[in-house]
C-alpha cells in the first residue's frame, strides 16, 4: 500500500488553504519542525520533559471486568489519562511549546473545545514562561466551566467566542484571526491533526509516541500484535497517534470512533467521515460536515472535544484507501460505556474517550474471546462529572 | 485578463486616478436589498464591485463582515443568489469567496455559472497557488480574472509566484490582519505595492482598513485601485431604515470617489 505525504498532502487531502499572510509563518514552522526532528538536543529535551513532567511512558491496564461485556476479548487500555493534565493533549503541546521557544516567539494562542487542549497549553506556557491566550466557544465555556477556571489558575487568559455556533470551530476561526494579526510574535498552538500543513504532520509526530510505546508494550505483554486498535476521533490527534506506528502492520485493524450525537440519521452528530463529504475547512482539505452550498454545518455531540465538523486529513486518507475504518457512536452508547468503565474498572474516562470504549464493546463482541483490542484511553473524566451527573440524573 | 475589468483600470489611468472598488456580500441584509445597496454604491461612483459569497467560517474577516455574513446566511443566501446579484450589477463585478463554496459547487460549474451571469473575476482569499491547478485552467478557458491576495509578509521568493498566478488585478493586503476599518492605512501598503510592481504590469489594488476619503486619496497616490468593504457594511448596519442606508452608502461612495481622484 502506497502512502503519499508530498507537500503536506495525504492523497487528495491535506494541503494549505490559508490567507497569504500566514504562509511565511507556516513555512517557518515547517522548517523548525523538520530541523527539530533531526536535532538530538531537541529530541532529548522533549523526552526528558515527558519522563519527568508528563509521566511517560504511560502504562497499559488490562480491563478484565469491562471485557466481560465485550465478548471476553482482551481489552488493553493505553492510559493517556494518567499523563499530567489528564489527557494525550500534553504530548503535542510540549512539543509545540518547545518549538515556539526555538522560533524565538513569546506568545502562544490555542483553541479549545473540551478545555483539555487549553489546559495543556496553559500548563506548557506556565512551565516555559510563555504568554498564553486560549479561545473557547462561549457554549463550551459553560459546558466545561471547571477547565476555564483551571486555565485561569495557570495564568492564561480565556477568550469566550460568541460568533457562529459558539463552539470549537468558531474558536479556531477566532484563533486564526488572532494569528493573522500577530503572527510575528505569536505561535498558534493548534490542538489536533487538522489545519494547514505542517500541523497535521507535526501534531501527529508529537503524538506518535502513544503508538510507539503501546506497540512495544502489547508485544511484551501478549507476545503478539493486537487484532484491532481503537480510538475516538474528534480532530483525530489521539487516534492518529496510536494508529500511525501500526499502519504497516496490515493485520492490525485501525478503528476510529466518531461522535454520532443523536444518531447520524438525525443530522445531529459530529461524525465527519461517516456522515460528511470531502471539502475544505480551517486550511485543509478533508471530510467536512457541510450543506449544498459548502457552508459548514453545526456539529452536535455530548462531548465538547469531539464536537467539531472537520477531521484531520490523514484520517480522510486512511478512510479513502481502506486502511482504517470509522464508525459513529451515539451519545447514549458513549454514556453507557462511560458508566460501565467507571463501575467495572474504577476508571472514569473522558466522554470523548467513552466513544472509543463503546466501540470496544461492539468490536469485542464481533471478534470474541480470542481477540486482543488496544484502546487509547485518551483522557480522564474529571472535567465531565457535571455533564455525566446531569445525564444520569445525579443531583449535584 | 478580462477585457471589461482591464477597461476600467485603463480608463482610470487615463483620468490619472485610481479605480474605486466596493465590497458587499450578496443577501445582506436580504437578497433584493443587497442589489439596491450595490446600485447605490455604483451611483455614488464605485467603478468595480466585489460581490461577497457569505461563508460560515470567514477567517480573513473582522467583526463587521462576519456580522453581515451571518445575516446573509440566516437568509439562506445560495450560489444562485450570488450569481443573481452579480448579474444585476451595472459595472464589472467580481465574486469574493472562500474556497470551499467553489469546491462544493465544482470548479467548472462555478466558473461557467459566473461567466453566464456576466462576472469578470474571482477574489480567493484562502486559495494558495499550490492548490490552484484546476482553478487556473478552468478560469483561463472562460476569461475569468483570478485575483489572489498578497501580504506584507509574502517573501521576495514567493511574491512573484503569487503575482504570476493573478490575471485580473493583484490584491495587496495593506496590513497583517483581518478586514475592518482602521484609523490609519498601514505604511506597509505602499512598500508592498512597490514590490508587486517589480513583477507585473497588472493593476494593483489595496484593501484592508480603507474607510475614508482621506485614506482613499492617500492610497490612490501609489495604487491602481482602492478597495472598501467594511465601511459600507457598517453604514447599512447602523442605518435607521432602507432609505437611510441607500443614502448613506451613496454619500460614502461619492466621497471615496473624490478621494481616488486625489480630491
Ligand atoms: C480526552 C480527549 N480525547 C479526545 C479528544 C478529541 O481530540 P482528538 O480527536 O484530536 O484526539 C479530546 C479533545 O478535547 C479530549 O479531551
Amino acid at each position: 500500500m502506497e502512502r503519499t505525504e508530498i507537500l503536506g498532502h495525504f492523497g487528495q487531502f491535506g494541503g494549505r488553504f490559508v490567507p497569504e499572510a500566514l504562509i511565511a509563518a507556516l513555512e517557518e514552522l515547517e522548517a523548525a519542525h523538520v530541523a527539530a526532528k533531526l536535532d538530538p538536543d531537541f529530541q532529548n529535551e522533549l523526552a526528558e520533559l515527558h519522563r519527568t513532567y508528563t509521566g511517560r511512558p504511560s502504562i497499559i491496564t488490562e480491563a478484565k471486568r469491562f471485557a466481560q461485556h465485550a465478548g471476553n476479548a482482551t481489552i488493553l487500555l493505553k492510559r493517556e489519562d494518567l499523563n499530567h493534565t489528564g489527557s494525550h493533549k500534553i504530548n503535542n503541546v510540549l512539543g509545540q511549546a518547545l518549538l515556539t521557544k526555538r522560533m524565538g516567539k513569546k506568545r502562544i494562542i490555542a483553541e479549545t473545545g473540551a478545555g483539555q487542549h487549553g489546559v495543556a497549553s496553559a500548563t506548557a506556557a506556565a512551565l516555559l514562561g510563555l504568554e498564553c491566550v486560549v479561545y473557547m466557544g462561549e457554549e463550551d465555556t459553560k459546558r466545561q466551566a471547571l477547565n476555564v477556571a483551571r486555565m485561569k489558575l495557570l495564568g492564561a487568559s480565556v477568550v469566550p467566542v460568541t460568533t457562529g455556533s459558539r463552539t470549537l470551530k468558531d474558536a479556531i476561526n477566532e484563533a486564526m484571526r488572532d494569528w493573522v494579526t500577530n503572527v510575528e510574535s505569536t505561535h498558534y498552538l493548534l490542538g489536533t491533526v487538522a489545519g494547514p500543513h505542517p500541523f497535521p504532520t507535526m501534531v501527529r509526530d508529537f503524538h506518535r509516541i502513544i503508538g510507539v510505546e503501546a506497540r512495544e508494550q502489547v508485544l511484551n505483554l501478549m507476545g503478539r500484535l493486537p487484532d484491532a486498535v481503537l480510538a475516538c476521533v474528534g480532530g483525530g490527534s489521539n487516534a492518529i497517534g496510536i494508529f500511525h506506528p501500526f499502519i504497516d502492520d496490515v493485520g492490525v485493524r485501525l478503528i476510529g470512533l466518531e461522535a454520532g450525537g443523536s444518531g447520524v440519521e438525525t443530522g445531529k452528530h459530529a461524525a465527519t467521515i461517516v456522515g460528511g463529504s470531502p471539502g475544505v475547512l480551517h486550511g485543509t482539505r478533508s471530510y467536512v460536515l457541510q450543506d449544498e452550498n459548502g457552508q459548514t454545518v453545526e456539529s452536535h455531540s455530548i462531548s465538547a472535544g469531539l464536537d467539531y465538523p472537520g477531521v484531520g486529513p490523514e484520517h480522510a486518507y486512511l478512510h479513502e484507501i481502506g486502511r482504517a475504518e470509522y464508525r459513529a457512536i451515539t451519545d447514549d452508547q458513549a454514556m453507557h460505556a462511560f458508566a460501565l468503565l467507571s463501575k467495572t474498572e474504577g476508571i472514569i474516562p473522558a466522554i470523548e474517550t467513552a466513544h472509543a470504549l463503546a466501540g470496544a464493546l461492539q468490536v469485542g463482541n464481533e471478534l470474541g474471546s480470542e481477540a486482543i483490542l488496544l484502546i487509547n484511553l485518551s483522557g480522564r473524566g474529571d472535567k465531565d462529572v457535571k455533564t455525566a451527573a446531569n445525564y444520569f440524573g445525579i443531583p449535584l | 485578463m478580462n477585457k471589461k475589468l482591464q477597461a476600467v483600470f485603463d480608463q482610470a489611468k487615463l483620468e490619472n486616478r485610481a479605480a474605486l472598488i466596493g465590497y458587499m456580500p450578496a443577501g445582506f441584509p436580504n437578497l433584493e436589498f443587497s442589489k439596491r445597496i450595490i446600485a447605490a454604491m455604483v451611483d455614488g461612483g464605485v467603478d468595480i464591485v466585489e460581490v461577497g459569497f457569505p461563508y460560515s467560517d470567514p477567517v480573513m474577516d473582522g467583526a463587521v463582515i462576519q456580522q453581515a455574513a451571518e445575516i446573509a446566511l440566516q437568509n439562506k443566501t445560495s450560489l444562485q443568489d450570488v450569481f443573481e446579484v452579480v448579474n444585476s450589477v451595472d459595472v464589472p463585478a467580481l465574486v469574493m469567496t472562500y474556497w470551499n463554496p467553489i469546491e462544493r459547487a465544482g470548479v467548472a460549474n462555478f466558473v461557467a455559472g459566473l461567466a453566464k451571469s456576466g462576472g469578470v473575476g474571482v477574489i480567493t482569499p484562502d486559495l494558495t497557488i499550490e492548490e490552484s491547478a484546476e482553478w487556473i485552467s478552468a478560469t483561463k478557458e472562460n476569461e475569468i480574472g483570478r485575483v489572489y491576495v498578497v501580504a506584507p509578509s509574502s517573501s521576495d521568493e514567493r511574491l512573484p509566484k503569487v503575482v504570476d498566478a493573478c490575471s485580473g488585478f493583484v490584491y495587496a493586503a495593506s496590513l497583517m490582519g483581518v478586514t475592518g476599518a482602521r484609523t490609519a492605512v498601514s505604511g506597509a501598503a505602499q512598500q508592498l505595492v512597490e514590490r508587486v510592481r517589480k513583477h507585473t504590469n497588472l493593476p494593483v489594488a489595496v484593501g484592508l482598513g480603507v474607510s475614508t476619503r482621506e485614506q482613499a486619496a492617500q492610497v490612490a497616490q501609489y495604487a491602481d485601485g482602492v478597495i472598501v468593504g467594511s465601511a459600507f457594511i457598517k453604514l447599512v448596519l447602523e442605518a435607521a431604515d432602507e432609505k437611510d442606508a441607500l443614502e448613506r452608502v451613496k454619500v460614502l461612495a461619492s466621497e471615496l470617489a473624490q478621494g481616488v481622484r486625489g480630491k
